[in-house]
């Protein structure tokens, strides 16, 4: 199996890209959107005369709310977001809007979300994610609760958790470089994503190391090597077409779906398919290079 | 053999009338031939359209933070729970269909804070829907100013006011009121509605109407009298009684709107969300666009690779498809635009047993098994590998439920709605549906038939 006779160079592409991801994480950072931070956002789309960008923002400066970012969106409307606005400040902002009665615009969409209301999502969020990490660890080690040889059964465990940050650490990443071009914002569906990405990409590994522990078990080779290469073989073809069918409607959901749900669906993508990469050419390669390493040590000894 | 084709066959059936249930109750897309012709009569069905979230219909989302600083523990759940009891009366008498009011207890680290969410489908004006809530209907009890009085009391008791009289108002108004209650008058089955004042406002009451006895004491709702009694004696036990001409209704509302007078713990409104009707119209076409695409490419897909086991995995799963949908309308599920991308996602999930399934039978005919040996071997032997990969997704489902706001929650009901049914659909419907067409001969062509991907 040629994944597990070049299994240092695949391991070293996903090296490469968590490091890619974690320097882009760094350096462009994470803008963090409304709903974690408070704020408000409106969508204004104006029917008849549409205002140039200029005048809009000067007359949003006027009114005196702060700072306001005004991005243009589609074709006859503007995305504007200032701090949280009090219903005094709405009724203040709407009018600006319409620049002195000039222009009509209607307002299609707007949030105001209270500072207090954000950190206490932001903190559910947190818990969240600590409780679907543990949840998984704990299902993790229930799926590999038998010991089995050469590899002990709590090395399957640590490495379906290395495989499950590189899942999840790669769309984060590329996430980062939406939110530092696109604008892209973290918000509940980011969070979603990443939790389901968990969910579903952990379910991969565990098929691929159930396989290798049966032909174990079958005793198809002495050499762990060709154990699971042989493993893969078998199942990298389930492995494939079980997220291909995900990835297919996930990006049905991207190219036609509701614009709430495209960058969820882009980070839903890009971590399926992260998913299965590391199922199988990261997982398994590690499993057999630990078992390498440990017939080393022992000989050794 | 014939048990299970027959078995395949009513599945089939029941299939179609899933289908047929979710289609038929969709009032746009009803078709009038449908409607008129003898199923509609022989089978009841009401109108059950799917339940849109806000971010779908257009509405507004509000939530207010209360001050529950002067209260304290079992005071806190009762003032909230009268909270919204209050803001539900309110929103109601505007006319609001399906308003959603609920109390949010601030959980971890949130500091106890309490907060009230109203959710109003429909009213897509924000200042329309902060007034709504906002707006204190004003009780009133007025004292004729001095002056000959107008009134004329008629034979039957009850008098007839001009109401161009000046009526000045007092310092007793609903704030002192303790409760308001509807009862039925014991002889004349009259409704009528008894006020019962708070301590000050007994004190109040008695001497306004020590002070104005055989006067009338004009009562007062927002600006407009109500009922116009005439006092009798003075009255020292805090209760009076509105008995106006009041139908049953009227009198049902007016209590709710007295009782509705003062709220019992001051809010303020930190979040406001309001969604346009276009944009979520244009969210829900995008959704089932997104959903039906989704589905037919996956559903060439499974045709192309995995042939005729593919084309009943496809049959299998648009019947998972019906019944998500037909549970969508029965439970009923709030449908988000997140509730949306969770559903298509569950097609996708929902073939992951299939596949895992036929790559097994695949497997088995390798081994060189006969057709329908591989395909049990086949089932039993993927079972395992389908449950772990389920449990993770599931999972994950119940805590994300459990997170939720509405945004999370519908997702995470539908993910976890769909690797449920799914689970139920792949394995049993495309069982029995294998089974059923088993009758083919160990050959080249039913072999082909059976293999996957870019095999002959």
């Amino acid at each position: 199996m040629f994944i597990i006779k070049y299994k240092k160079i695949f391991i070293g592409i996903s090296i490469g890209l968590v490091i890619l991801s974690l320097i882009s994480l760094f350096t462009f950072g994470l803008k963090i959107g409304i709903d974690f931070k408070g704020g408000a956002l409106t969508e204004v789309y104006y029917s008849g005369e549409i205002p140039d960008q200029i005048s809009v923002v000067a007359s949003v400066k006027e009114a005196g709310l702060g700072e306001a970012l005004i991005q243009p969106t589609g074709e006859n409307g503007f995305i504007v977001k200032t701090k949280d606005l009090s219903e005094p400040e709405r009724v203040l902002l709407f009018s600006a809007l319409n620049l002195g009665d000039k222009y009509t615009g209607e307002v299609k969409n707007f949030s105001s979300i209270g500072p207090s209301v954000g950190k206490e999502l932001a903190k559910k969020a947190i818990v969240a994610i600590i409780l679907v990490s543990l949840a998984i660890i704990l299902f993790i080690a229930f799926a590999f609760r038998h010991v089995s040889k050469p590899v002990s059964s709590w090395r399957y465990g640590l490495i379906a958790i290395v495989s499950l940050l590189h899942d999840v650490i790669i769309p984060v990443g590329i996430f980062s470089l939406l939110s530092h071009f696109k604008g892209a914002e973290v918000d509940t569906l980011f969070v979603v994503a990443i939790l389901t990405v968990l969910g579903l990409s952990v379910s991969d590994t565990i098929v691929v190391f159930d396989r290798i522990r049966e032909n174990i078990r079958n005793r198809f080779s002495a050499n762990f090597g060709e154990t699971v290469g042989r493993s893969l073989t078998q199942s990298y073809q389930r492995s494939i077409n079980t997220s291909l069918t995900v990835i297919l409607v996930l990006l049905s959901l991207y190219f036609f779906g509701p614009s709430s749900t495209k960058y969820f669906a882009l980070m839903m993508t890009a971590g399926m398919f992260f998913g299965t990469y590391s199922s199988i050419f990261l997982a398994s390669p590690l499993l057999v290079l630990t078992e390498e390493w440990q017939t080393k040590s022992s000989r050794k000894r | 053999m014939w048990k299970t084709r027959i078995t395949a066959l009513v599945l089939l059936l029941v299939g179609f009338s899933v289908a047929f249930f979710v289609y038929k109750t969709e009032p746009n897309l009803k078709d009038s031939r449908l409607s008129t012709s003898w199923v509609s009569k022989v089978l009841p069905f009401n109108e059950k359209p799917f339940k849109l979230g806000l971010d779908l219909s257009g509405g507004s989302h509000l939530v207010y933070k209360a001050d529950t600083s002067a209260l304290s523990g079992q005071n806190i759940k009762d003032s909230m729970d009268s909270l919204r009891d209050i803001i539900e009366r309110r929103v109601n008498l505007f006319g609001v269909s399906e308003p959603v009011v609920q109390i949010e207890q601030g959980g971890i680290g949130a500091g106890g804070e309490q907060k009230l969410i109203v959710d109003l489908p429909g009213i897509t004006d924000v200042e329309k829907a902060v007034a709504m809530i906002g707006q204190t209907p004003l009780l009133e009890f007025r004292i004729k100013d001095t002056g000959p009085q107008n009134a004329t009391v008629l034979a039957d008791g009850s008098v007839s006011l001009n109401v161009d009289e000046n009526f000045i108002p007092t310092e007793l108004t609903g704030r002192f009121l303790d409760r308001a209650t509807l009862e039925f008058d014991q002889t004349t089955m009259q409704p009528k509605v008894s006020l019962k004042f708070n301590k000050e406002g007994t004190d109040l009451f008695a001497k306004m109407t020590g002070e104005n006895v055989g006067k009338i004491i004009a009562i007062y709702l927002d600006g407009a009298p109500i009922s116009t009694p005439v006092v009798n004696e003075a009255i020292t036990t805090g209760e009076a009684v509105i008995s106006g001409n009041f139908k049953a209704e009227e009198a049902k509302l007016l209590v709710g709107r007295l009782n509705s007078g003062a709220l019992p713990v001051p809010i303020t409104l930190i979040s406001t969300q309001t969604i346009g009707p276009s944009l979520g119209e244009k969210a829900v076409d995008d959704g089932v666009k997104a959903a039906l695409i989704g589905f037919l490419i996956v559903a060439l897909f499974l045709i192309l690779w995995y042939r005729l086991p593919g084309l009943i995995a496809v049959i299998s799963l648009m019947i998972y498809a019906g019944i998500m949908l037909s549970l969508f309308k029965l439970v009923p599920v709030v449908l988000t635009a997140a509730g949306l991308a969770g559903f298509i996602i569950s097609i996708g999930i929902a073939v992951d047993a299939n596949v895992l399934i036929f790559e097994r039978v695949k497997e088995e005919l390798k081994n060189g098994r006969t057709i329908s040996d591989a395909v049990s071997a086949g089932f039993s032997r993927a079972w395992f590998s389908i449950r772990d990969s389920n449990i993770s997704s599931f999972i994950t489902a119940v805590i994300l439920f459990w997170f939720g706001t509405s945004l999370i929650k519908g997702f995470a009901l539908t993910l976890g709605m769909g690797v449920l049914v799914s689970m139920l659909s792949a394995i049993t419907l495309t069982q029995i549906f294998l089974k059923s067409i088993n009758f083919f001969k160990d050959n080249k062509f039913t072999r082909f038939l059976f293999s996957s991907g870019l095999s002959k």
